[in-house]
């Protein structure tokens, strides 16, 4: 156990990734169509799978470079290509696709926030998961399990009275239950009163899931590519070229790039490629970790949280539980486990699920989280003119991934912020116009 | 986790402290709110060196100037706060909070 994909072993790693994921290049070939007629065809002939994606030589100018490949990057690179006709678009990533918070988050899906426009935007986002898996070719196992939000105390069940009804406003299945109701969906939970922490009630959100996330970013890596996207692993932005307050392109390890619009899709990172450009973001980095027990046969339907215990619980198809935590107690770029995460996280779990004390954690490992002052991302314009951000995504941006690459697509495609993220602009921390979301969102604070 | 040499106790676990924020100066009273504004959110968030306060919330109650590396998150130094600049504290507070 112990550390897991630390910073300093990632490039080596990454460079072998990329070496077996897409080192050929086969030209302007055309991707073909999964299917069940084309596995059966596969099982018979055992002939070579096409690769998802090819590998390009860096152009020298694009209509839009896009930093960072996971699911917000590659999402943004799709929508341009699908619904705006952009095809000369780069994503380029330091690592590999998938490989930072796309890759380390706990792949929860769910809409239930507490302000109008959260609620809006994130379940523009279930919409769009709901047909991913037909929209791009791609299994992306998402299973629409209910999400349980526990309230162990009459503060965390009134803010549930809250989100239940900003929810149902919204058109958004969500309910307050009692435990007994609770019980009956998860049969393993403790409800009785003489726990630490006991269970009030919860908030129940049907239409909350999991998905598969590597699929998600394959998903997308492998259909941008089909529209033409040029995706570009192990390519770092070194600078960021800006003159007279417009970007004018960037300076990467496989040389430069010319390009009139750049969009930071990072995570982690976000200050720091923001900072080449020369824009401060309200934004501090803290490491976030998270953990997966051996296999075992089906017995937890729902995604199961806690605010008042910081923990959060679902069992992937493969039968692991997956557990993540808050994040930890200080800003770091370190990606390090530690013992004190593992001690507490399982004290949490078993005060929940007594039952499950025999199961062993195989392996943990930590993602960088962007928090921003009012816990919404920073979506939209910046002072430089062609810089676009998306970013500042917390705890929260893996399940957004989608409306978010929508609605930049569309910003960059039609130069106008869409009405869906008009509130998360950047701007609004000058204006004094936050977007409370920490109740709604803070589980992992 | 990381272990803190705090001025007043000695090295101590981190668990014993809060994070309270980046070291920076407050602004004046007859600053506009946009000001305001800026030195209340904006963070340098850099990927190296950073001088920050904590508060050894476990320890002797006081707070601390730290320098750490936010990377391998190394203290290479600390000092007590001075006095006069203790009104920062409150200001900064918020996102340590576990």
């Amino acid at each position: 156990m112990g550390v897991a994909r630390a910073g300093s072993d990632l490039r080596p790693a990454a460079r072998r990734f990329i070496h077996l994921r897409g080192a050929a290049s086969d030209g302007q070939r055309k991707t073909t169509t999964y299917s069940a007629f084309s596995l059966l065809r596969h099982g018979l002939t055992h002939e070579k799978w096409q690769r998802a994606w090819r590998e390009h030589e860096v152009a020298s100018a694009y209509d839009a470079v896009i930093v960072g490949a996971g699911v917000h990057g590659l999402a943004t690179a799709y929508y341009l290509a699908a619904n705006h006709n952009m095809r000369r678009v780069a994503v380029v990533d330091k690592g590999y696709v998938g490989g930072g918070g796309s890759g380390r988050n706990t792949a929860i899906l769910r809409s239930n926030y507490l302000t109008p426009e959260g609620v809006r935007f994130y379940d523009r986002s279930m919409t769009l998961y709901s047909t991913l898996a037909a929209d791009l070719n791609f299994n992306v196992m998402f299973a629409k399990r209910g999400h349980l939000t526990l309230a162990h105390n009459d503060g965390s069940l009134r803010t549930m009275r809250w989100r239940a009804e900003v929810n149902k406003l919204q058109g958004v299945e969500s309910e307050v239950i009692a435990p007994e109701e609770v019980k009956r969906l998860v049969p393993f939970m403790d409800i009785s009163s003489h726990t630490r922490y006991p269970i009030l009630g919860a908030l129940y959100h049907p239409p909350g899931g999991i998905i598969r996330h590597d699929a998600v970013n394959w998903g997308y890596a492998r259909a941008a590519d089909a529209l033409g996207v040029h995706i570009h692993q192990g390519t770092e932005v070194l600078s960021i070229g800006v003159v007279d307050g417009k970007v004018t392109g960037v300076t990467t390890n496989r040389g430069e790039i010319s390009s009139p619009i750049v969009v930071n899709c990072t995570a982690g990172w976000a200050s720091l490629v923001s900072s080449l450009a020369g824009v401060s973001l309200p934004i501090i980095t803290h490491p976030l970790q998270a953990a997966v027990t051996e296999p075992v046969r089906m017995f937890l339907g729902a995604v199961v949280v806690s605010g008042s215990l910081h923990v959060y619980v679902s069992q992937t198809d493969r039968g692991e539980l997956v557990f993540g935590a808050s994040t930890d107690p200080y800003p770091s770029y370190s990606m390090r486990g530690s013992l004190a995460f593992t001690e507490e996280l399982a004290s949490h779990v078993l005060e929940l699920m007594p039952s499950i004390a025999k199961m062993r954690v195989l392996r943990q490992w930590a993602g960088l989280c962007d928090l921003t002052p009012d816990f919404s991302p920073i979506m939209g314009t910046t002072p430089v003119e062609g810089f676009l951000v998306d970013v500042g995504w917390g705890t929260y941006g893996f399940k957004a991934g989608p409306a978010a690459g929508e609605a930049m697509a569309e910003l960059v495609a039609t130069g106008k912020t869409p009405e869906l993220i008009s509130s998360f602009g950047l701007s609004r921390f000058g204006d004094g116009l936050l977007v409370g979301e920490r109740g709604a969102a803070a589980v992992g604070h | 986790m990381i272990r803190i040499p705090c001025p007043h106790c000695g090295p101590r676990n981190s668990d014993e402290f809060s994070y309270i924020g980046e070291e920076k100066r407050r602004p004046g009273p007859d600053t506009s709110p946009t000001e305001w504004r800026t030195y209340l959110y904006s963070k340098s968030n850099p990927a190296g060196w950073t001088t920050e306060q904590w508060f050894h919330a476990a320890g002797c109650g006081k707070f601390i100037v730290a320098e750490r590396h936010t990377v391998t998150n190394e203290v290479r130094a600390t000092r007590p706060k001075p006095r006069f600049e203790r009104s920062n504290a409150g200001a900064e507070a918020g996102g340590g909070s576990s």
